[in-house]
């Protein structure tokens, strides 16, 4: 039998090493899974995470799928950090592709508000994402703070209200006349392309714009005092009210900043990869998010590890899909078993597990031994 | 005329799905857990239903099927949160992801699959009622087992012993403790209890509300379950009516449709995400009568060793 011993004080040691443990554990799991499957379990692998280091090619293909994430886990980060349950960034994530697209389709037109602006209109279109995606957050913090609504819920149904109006727009107003009634925009103007890393590759400065993000993040949560403020609020809400730090400032301010951070996410998508508005701009990423930034440590630095980590998932998936012939869908499992995972592993940081001999006499009476009745109510354990 | 019974009768259908769930997750939050995972364990009876209606041609097997996925994957849930106080929320969304990506990726090889001839049916006599005939008594049974469901919950927990137990560990764990009550075993319990429902609901969903499978068909019926026992403040009566009122407010965007109101459908579509904000606002702005209705240690963990 094993008990476990509550710490005194969370490990900092395990704290880091937990994910790696939980990696290894799912790792194992994929491994049985693929055996189980009549498949080889070292292809397999090599698929997950040889394959997506092994080229130029593939690096580029990898920071395109990691961008997003890391961007939206950042602000997520935070949130949790401050124990605001926004697991709404996917909706978030679509409104920064609308408010981008918005801006974007006015490239090159007349009479527009941005259609003389050349190659310059990337800007306003990033900003237009990181607005869009803040007020679907705003909405989110607005409805929590005037009329106390469960935050997860709202942000969740949210989600399904932005796919719709996504799924609106391209079938309805802003469809491609000349495209087949496919329910799609037009293809962005030659203008709204984001500036690529290395020619020839699809990898764009939105990686950069992710990596500038980590650094502001890290200033932001560990040496700035509002960062500091928000943080006491999600560990001891009582200690934060004494100290004066406002919960509601608290609120607005982390779920506007991962609604933005969402929105911006949502934006370079729109623009980069993708070049058009399709109702495949919600591909999970939204969610993904929340297991990168719980095994990132919700730590800015260790969202990058994570980030690179989901994404080696999602292109793993898409290979094992087109050579070994796989469902695709086996991202989504290994994503879900690696957070399970996590938490699972997770324990050895607050609890240290002991091995005790079955035969040895337990000091205490189990609880389970007092009366059923209710009469044993005044019998003390101690 | 013909159009209202028809409406009722689908909102009755449409109903029972949210009321399985969220009855499940009431016998959750009673004893003072909250399930986030609900999503992915429907996803997982849907899949499991509809694959074993598939091979058996039994809607009983079917169902059976769903609750014990429901069930088995819930018991990893309470496993991790009850025995290990590892946070409800995050391992809540875990088996929420989980569910999502496994369903997804069991149910490749079904999302061709059809299954062969619903049965129609009928009340003997009751059914030939003009009006309510259509509208009440011509329902799958499983309805009417929705609504007995909820009359037995609802006996259980205000008129049993067991049930004053269960509910003693979700207001005040530590007095349960001291009482002598398994605490832990007994909150583990009503997981598994609940993740069975909610997949009972998810394989209503694949086998009978809509008889086929795709991948994400649940499309947010397991977060409404959750709001809607916050709506009922955490009584069974009411997680039915709410029930019934989000069944019908998902059937009117179909009704709409069909009398030819000129709005995009997508707007329609909306409905019934907006009706759960809408709702969870109106009664959320009271928050001290959540409260005083809300199970007092709901969320938190509790460990007999401190």
């Amino acid at each position: 039998m094993f008990k476990l011993e509550p710490r005194t004080q969370p490990s900092r040691r395990l704290s880091w090493a937990s994910p790696v443990l939980a990696l290894a554990l799912t790792v194992l799991i994929g491994v049985a899974l693929f055996v189980l499957l009549g498949k080889d379990p070292l292809r397999g692998l090599q698929m997950f995470f040889v394959e997506p280091l092994k080229s130029a090619y593939a690096l580029s293909e990898l920071s395109i799928k990691a961008t997003p994430l890391i961007l939206i886990a950042l602000g997520l980060a935070v949130c949790f950090r401050a124990n605001v349950w926004n697991i709404g960034a996917e909706g978030q994530f679509v409104m920064g592709a609308l408010g981008a697209s918005w801006v974007a389709l006015q490239s090159g037109v007349e009479g527009t508000l941005f259609g003389g602006w050349g190659g310059a209109i990337v800007l306003p279109i990033l900003v237009a994402g990181v607005f869009g995606g803040m007020a679907w957050a705003g909405l989110v913090a607005l409805l929590r703070d005037r009329f106390n609504a469960n935050e997860i819920l709202v942000s969740l149904m949210l989600v399904y209200v932005a796919i719709m109006l996504l799924g609106y727009l391209v079938f309805g107003p802003w469809r491609d006349p000349g495209g087949f009634n496919f329910p799609q925009s037009i293809t962005f103007a030659a203008d709204t392309q984001l500036p690529r890393l290395v020619a020839g590759l699809r990898a764009h400065v939105g990686s950069l714009l992710a990596l500038v993000a980590v650094g502001l993040l890290w200033v932001f949560l560990f040496r700035s005092y509002r960062g500091f403020a928000l943080q006491v609020g999600g560990w001891a809400p009582a200690a934060a009210r004494y100290a004066g730090f406002s919960s509601r400032s608290a609120l607005w301010l982390s779920l506007l900043l991962s609604g933005g951070l969402a929105g911006l996410a949502g934006a370079l998508e729109a623009i980069g990869p993708l070049g058009q508005l399709t109702l495949y701009v919600p591909v999970g990423y939204g969610f993904a998010a929340i297991i990168v930034a719980y095994v990132g440590r919700l730590h800015p630095v260790g969202i990058v590890f994570s980030g690179v980590l989901m994404s080696m998932f999602y292109i793993g998936g898409e290979l094992a899909q087109s050579r070994m012939g796989l469902p695709k869908s086996l991202t989504g499992v290994f994503q879900g078993l690696l957070l399970f995972s996590l938490l699972a592993c997770d324990v050895l940081v607050n609890f240290r597990v002991r091995w005790v001999r079955s035969k040895a006499p337990s000091p205490q009476p189990s609880p389970a031994s007092f009366p059923k009745d209710g009469r044993g109510g005044n019998t003390r354990s101690a | 005329m013909d159009a209202l019974p028809l409406l009722i009768a689908a909102t009755l259908n449409a109903g029972t799905v949210l009321a399985l769930a969220a009855l499940g997750l009431l016998i959750n939050e009673r004893a003072g857990v909250v399930n986030l995972g609900a999503e992915g364990l429907m996803l997982m009876g849907a899949i499991a239903g509809f694959a074993a209606a598939l091979h058996s041609g039994s809607d009983g097997v079917a169902f059976v099927a769903g609750a014990a996925a429901g069930g088995a994957f819930a018991a990893i849930f309470g496993l991790l949160v009850v025995y290990l106080s590892t946070n409800q929320y995050a391992t809540g969304l875990a088996l929420s992801l989980f569910g999502a990506g496994l369903s997804a990726f069991v149910g490749v090889g079904y999302v061709q699959g059809k299954l062969g001839e619903r049965p129609q049916f009928a009340l003997p006599w009751l059914a030939d009622l003009p009006f309510i005939g259509p509208a009440l008594f011509r329902q799958h049974p499983m309805v009417y087992g929705a609504i007995a469901l909820t009359a037995a919950l609802a006996w259980f927990l205000y008129r049993s012993r067991a049930g004053l137990v269960l509910r003693a560990v979700g207001e005040s764990p530590e007095s349960a403790h001291a009482l002598g009550y398994p605490v832990r075993r007994i909150r583990l319990a009503a997981v598994v209890a609940g993740g069975a429902l909610c997949g009972l609901a998810g394989a209503y969903v694949s086998v009978v509300y809509t008889p086929l499978w795709v991948e994400g068909m649940v499309a947010g019926k397991g977060w409404i379950a959750l709001a809607l026992t916050t709506f009922a403040t955490w009584r069974p009566a009411r997680v039915l009516l709410g029930a019934y009122l989000f069944g019908g407010v998902t059937m009117l965007q179909f009704h709409l449709q069909g009398q030819g109101v000129d709005v995009p459908n997508q707007f329609l579509g909306m409905l019934p995400y907006l009706a759960t904000i809408v709702v969870l606002v109106l009664i959320s702005s009271n928050a001290a009568w959540v409260k005083a209705n809300m199970p007092a240690s709901l969320g938190k963990p509790f460990s007999p060793n401190n």
